[in-house]
């Protein structure tokens, strides 16, 4: 931790984040392309992978969307920069829209006036939850407006199945065809309130692909899903294939005995995370 | 598996070439592209129904539905990466846009609707597909940045920026001069097939 400090280890994390993707997800595109029948839907993969491949190359941001950014934390009670963290992650997003560049992707909400530096009401949205001990964890998501538009929320009545569920998650699926830049990973969150069915969703896409639900009906639910989605025939930008989601998450929570909630985040083929741990004893770990 | 052949047109468009293609096919331009996002839509569209023009001639020409990132250094923007945006957005603005502009193409992402097909076919423009989310990929075929319009007033994502381009693509056709959409059309079948799954 010596030579650096927080901030530009937030930075350099922002910096990997919009301009690499995971290896698991570049494998996922990789094998989505060579199973690909339709000639199209081979062009766009192939066109997808080069397109990470300059950028990585280059080191510029994988899509002009560079999305909005949300830090989900876990800081140890006794991490020794705790006070200096928010300023330190607030600089960092600050230094890169300038020095990357991220297109500023902050307006105010009824005047659209843009703050040109990512940063204002509730935004960058930071998730803090308080551990043990003296480490900090720190995962960023880089989400567009494409797929965030593509978010769904659906107040069930509790005496409905998963078996509904599954249809509205499909439906969605369906109805949002090219419009989230597929292939996407969908996140779906059932049960708390409106709220937390939504952030929970969000939150399930930060779990590795091709990682069930521990439990075997939920585990069993995904890979549903996942095969009929990818038997609609939507495929890659909804122009037809085989590919129309690399992988579905479901996370649950528990709810009110009144309500069901189920909410679903998409994500675009770009998925755009990744995850350090900042020792309290110093030092920095990459972690995915 | 065959390749496509991808045809490779220069701008300013012709459209009787343009009639000629057909949803699925897939083509690369080299020449000028403009950008035009929802703002600019809406200010173009105000300035011809004001009887007055848009800075830049817009007939028969090629415009993308995209918000890139640029940089200026020592005078100069350059841009960091240019890929399409969601094309949906701008579907009640697309119509009204082609008959007044008489653009060729409409380059974007994720399909357009029934109202924009109908213009398509009504004044002989093509709406084509770039890979969403290949930002940088798209911003590697922009060779020069001729001008930008509307900067200070709309900023950088929504003003109108006069890309130099060469072999940009791949575009796929999804709306052709005939008014067929490709993209409406896969989802009525994903729509079918879906219902034998789910109950």
């Amino acid at each position: 931790m010596k030579p650096k400090r927080l901030d530009e280890i937030i930075f350099e994390l922002i910096k990997k984040v919009e301009t690499e993707l995971p290896e698991e997800v570049i494998y996922r595109i990789k094998k989505a392309e060579a199973m690909e029948k339709t000639e199209i839907g081979k062009k766009i993969l192939r066109s997808i992978l080069q397109n990470i491949e300059i950028a990585r190359d280059a080191k510029k941001p994988i899509c002009q969307d560079t999305g909005t950014l949300t830090f989900f934390i876990q800081m140890g009670s006794k991490f020794p920069w705790r006070d200096k963290l928010k300023k330190a992650l607030l600089g960092a997003v600050e230094k890169a829209t300038r020095e990357i560049p991220l297109r500023s992707n902050t307006v105010d909400p009824i005047t659209n006036k843009n703050t040109g530096n990512n940063i204002g009401n509730y935004i960058p949205y930071i998730d803090l939850e308080i551990t043990e001990g003296k480490d900090c964890e720190i995962t960023l998501l880089v989400k567009g407006g494409g797929s965030e538009n593509m978010s769904a929320l659906k107040m069930f009545n509790p005496t409905n199945t998963l078996e509904d569920i599954k249809k509205f998650v499909i439906n969605h699926i369906v109805e949002a065809a090219g419009k989230p830049c597929p292939p996407t990973i969908v996140g779906v969150g059932i049960g708390g309130g409106a709220d937390l069915s939504l952030k929970i969703a969000k939150k399930a896409l930060l779990r590795p692909l091709g990682e069930r639900h521990p439990n075997r009906e939920i585990s069993r639910l995904e890979r549903e899903i996942i095969e009929i989605a990818n038997k609609t025939g939507i495929g890659p930008m909804g122009l037809g294939g085989k590919t129309t989601v690399l992988d579905v998450h479901i996370e649950l929570a528990h709810r009110h005995p009144a309500s069901l909630p189920v909410g679903i985040v998409m994500q675009c083929w770009a998925h755009r995370y990744g995850k350090i741990r900042i020792y309290g004893e110093g030092g920095v770990e990459w972690l995915r | 598996m065959a390749e496509i052949e991808e045809k490779i047109l220069e701008t300013p468009l012709d459209k009787n070439i343009l009639k000629t293609f057909k949803v699925g096919d897939v083509i690369r331009i080299s020449g000028i592209v403009y950008t035009l996002r929802d703002k600019a839509h809406q200010r173009a569209i105000t300035l011809y129904k004001e009887k007055k023009k848009p800075p830049v001639d817009l007939k028969n020409a090629a415009i993308i539905h995209c918000g890139p990132i640029a940089k200026k250094t020592s005078g100069k923007w350059k841009i960091v990466s240019a890929g399409p945006t969601t094309s949906m957005r701008l579907e009640k603005l697309e119509n009204e846009f082609i008959r007044y502009s008489n653009v060729g193409m409409i380059i974007g992402k994720g399909g357009m609707g029934e109202s924009t097909a109908r213009a398509c076919k009504k004044f002989g423009a093509i709406y084509c597909i770039f890979p969403g989310g290949a930002g940088a990929l798209a911003a590697s075929y922009v060779k020069n940045v001729k001008n930008v319009f509307w900067l200070e007033e709309l900023g950088m994502p929504e003003a109108l920026w006069v890309f130099e381009v060469e072999n940009f693509g791949p575009l796929i056709v999804t709306i052709d001069t005939n008014g067929e959409n490709l993209t409406e059309e896969i989802k009525a079948k994903a729509r079918e097939k879906i219902s034998s799954y789910i109950r």
